[in-house]
């Protein structure tokens, strides 16, 4: 039994890592610019299809994957020049259906540029399982979880140590008062882009040697990031990450423990219990509203 | 006498399909048109006057489609009989998932409608004893006095009557107290509170109506192409419904059916395309709503000079 919930922990951990870094990048444009980005599952299939593709060029698999990065970054700069930055001040609901059709183009793209199959990457140290408390341990687990916890290290280091960041995190805080200041806010916007594409680039590497990708992964990634940062409560970084996480977690123990045909369901059903008792979510502001 | 207008404008656009259609086929993509912009009607209710996004709406014209389909296959009760029940259980189910839910602010009951849509589909396509699983399952032709319920001719009739009576509805309601209440605590809950609106109680109403006209849409859908699939509650789904709405123009009746009209037969002209069918589905869009962002409707009236004074 003790094994079966290490295996259900370790299974709930890596997704959530996942969702815990697609829900960083809701965060990240949601407090930058007001917008919920639904194309933000789009990066995370991108960066693992180009990385699959570039790798059948021939390119050793670290280049592909900075290459891959790099890529998803042109194309969320992209959304922002041509789309978000073009339509700004339209309606928060527009935005969304903005990003929603960006993510059907992007789709869309995929399937034409590449192909309709799934494909899978190589997992970066072999397959062999590690033993931990009884349960098998994919090494390419321990990467999906440090690679998550370097991009929180990384993100919370730039955003309290640089100045830069701090003009982020100004801008997140109250965008006209950042203006006034001198903070170049749509750059801001458009920074904040850049890094959620290549934080969702970079989760798309890592967990495709795990569960594969192909070009329609990225609308249920959406949902549950989205989710996710929700139960956190939207625009808090530390939420996003727990959130994830504990999304993930929900999910392998109820699939696990109840039901693998309603594993989906759980998590919702938990978030929903949350929203109730804490409207702002688990570390969500607590704020009175202005009129 | 404004509520009229767009009961009168559809009711003639009907008619003009009616007199020009060369096809079946064309009346089949015009009755599908008016079964999604009755849903559609409904939702910019909630989403247009209230101010409130649901990305689970789908899940009540699933409710609608497959009470229409179950009742009859497994409780031997009329189609239409078992259709009016999934209305009342839909409405019912939106007013206890509402009742709590819509206190909260913000983006609250987008993740609660989410989650609930996507419980919806889980079900129908999980519970394949009685819904038939992912495969989906037929639907019992109907059958009223003696007439049975089907063709494109007779369906057309019928889902143009059920539009204009959808949009008159909805019209006799923006006009009324609680339309009005509506846009107020879409505009400021705190300051709609003030006046002494009870905002959680309207903001229900609003998802109840939206609720209700989704599953009536169900019905229809399930009744008109005799086989209902889980897709129908899916996600994607949801998500068209949510675009017709913004599409065309939240808080215009007009403008959902536009959206209804543009999200179900674009797809058809852009077959065309084939294998880029997708791509320009996203990238018409991004391009409407960058260039439209009032949505289609509102920004076309607004440029037409003279009706400037009227609205608003």
């Amino acid at each position: 039994m003790t094994a079966d919930l290490a295996q259900f922990a370790f299974s709930g951990l890596t997704v959530g890592a996942v969702y815990a870094l697609v829900a960083l990048g809701f965060t990240l444009i949601y407090n930058a610019s007001g917008v919920i980005n639904f194309a933000q599952g789009e990066f995370v299939m991108l960066g693992g299809m180009t990385t699959v593709f570039l790798g059948l060029f021939g390119l050793p698999l670290w280049l592909a994957a900075i290459l891959a990065i790099a890529a998803t970054v042109l194309v969320g700069l992209a959304l922002w020049a041509f789309a978000i930055e073009t339509a700004r001040g339209a309606s928060p609901v527009t935005l969304i259906i903005i990003t929603i059709g960006a993510s059907i183009f992007l789709r869309g793209a995929t399937e034409l540029v590449f192909d309709k199959q799934f494909h899978a990457l190589p997992s970066i140290s072999g397959d062999t399982p590690l033993r931990v408390l009884g349960a098998a341990v994919l090494p390419q687990t321990v990467w999906v979880l440090g690679g998550a916890l370097g991009v929180v290290v990384v993100l919370w280091t730039f955003l309290s140590r640089t100045l830069s960041g701090k003009a982020v995190l100004a801008t997140a805080a109250d965008r006209v008062a950042a203006k006034l200041v001198g903070i170049n806010t749509a750059a801001v916007v458009g920074f904040s882009f850049a890094v959620s594409a290549a934080i969702g680039a970079l989760a798309g590497i890592l967990i495709t040697p795990i569960t594969l990708t192909s070009y329609d992964v990225g609308t249920l990634l959406a949902l549950k990031g989205f989710a996710a940062a929700m139960l956190g409560g939207i625009g808090s970084p530390i939420g996003a990450v727990v959130g994830g996480l504990l999304v993930g977690l929900i999910e392998a123990f109820g699939a696990g423990l109840i039901s693998s045909a309603y594993k989906d369901a759980f998590a919702f059903l938990t978030i929903l219990a949350v929203l109730f008792f804490l409207p702002a979510g688990l570390f969500g502001a607590r704020t009175v509203e202005r009129v | 006498m404004q509520r009229f207008l767009s009961p009168l404008i559809l009711a003639l656009v009907a008619l003009g399909v009616w007199l020009l259609a060369d096809s079946n086929f064309v009346l089949r993509i015009a009755t599908l048109v008016f079964i999604f912009g009755v849903a559609a009607i409904g939702l910019n209710v909630l989403v247009g006057d209230a101010g409130q996004v649901s990305l689970g709406h789908a899940g009540f014209l699933g409710i609608g489609a497959y009470a229409t389909a179950v009742g009859p296959a497994a409780l031997g009760v009329h189609p239409l009989l078992a259709g009016a029940a999934g209305v009342v259980i839909a409405g019912a189910l939106a007013f206890a998932v509402g009742r709590p839910v819509l206190r909260l602010k913000g983006h609250a009951l987008a993740v609660a409608t989410l989650g609930l849509g996507i419980l919806i589909f889980m079900v129908l396509t999980n519970e394949a004893w009685l819904t038939g699983g992912p495969d989906g399952m037929r639907v019992a032709r109907a059958e009223v006095f003696g007439v049975r319920l089907r063709g494109a001719a007779l369906w057309f009739i019928i889902s143009s009557v059920v539009l204009v009576l959808a949009a008159l509805v909805a019209e006799t309601l923006k006009a009324s107290p609680t339309g009005r209440a509506l846009r107020a605590l879409h505009d400021s809950e705190v300051a709609a509170a003030t006046a002494g609106i009870d905002v959680a109680a309207y903001k229900t109403v609003a998802f109840v109506v939206a609720a209700v006209y989704g599953a009536i849409a169900g019905v229809m859908l399930a009744l008109f192409e005799g086989f209902v699939t889980p897709d129908v509650a899916g996600f994607l789904t949801s998500i068209e419904l949510v675009t017709m709405v913004v599409l065309g123009g939240m808080g215009s009746v007009l403008g959902a059916v536009a959206g209804a009209a543009i999200l179900t037969a674009l797809p058809q002209l852009l077959t065309i395309f084939q294998e880029y069918e997708h791509m320009m589905l996203g990238l018409v869009m991004m391009v409407v709503m960058i260039a439209l962002r009032r949505g289609i409707v509102p920004s076309l009236v607004a440029l037409w000079p003279q009706r400037r004074g009227l609205k608003r």
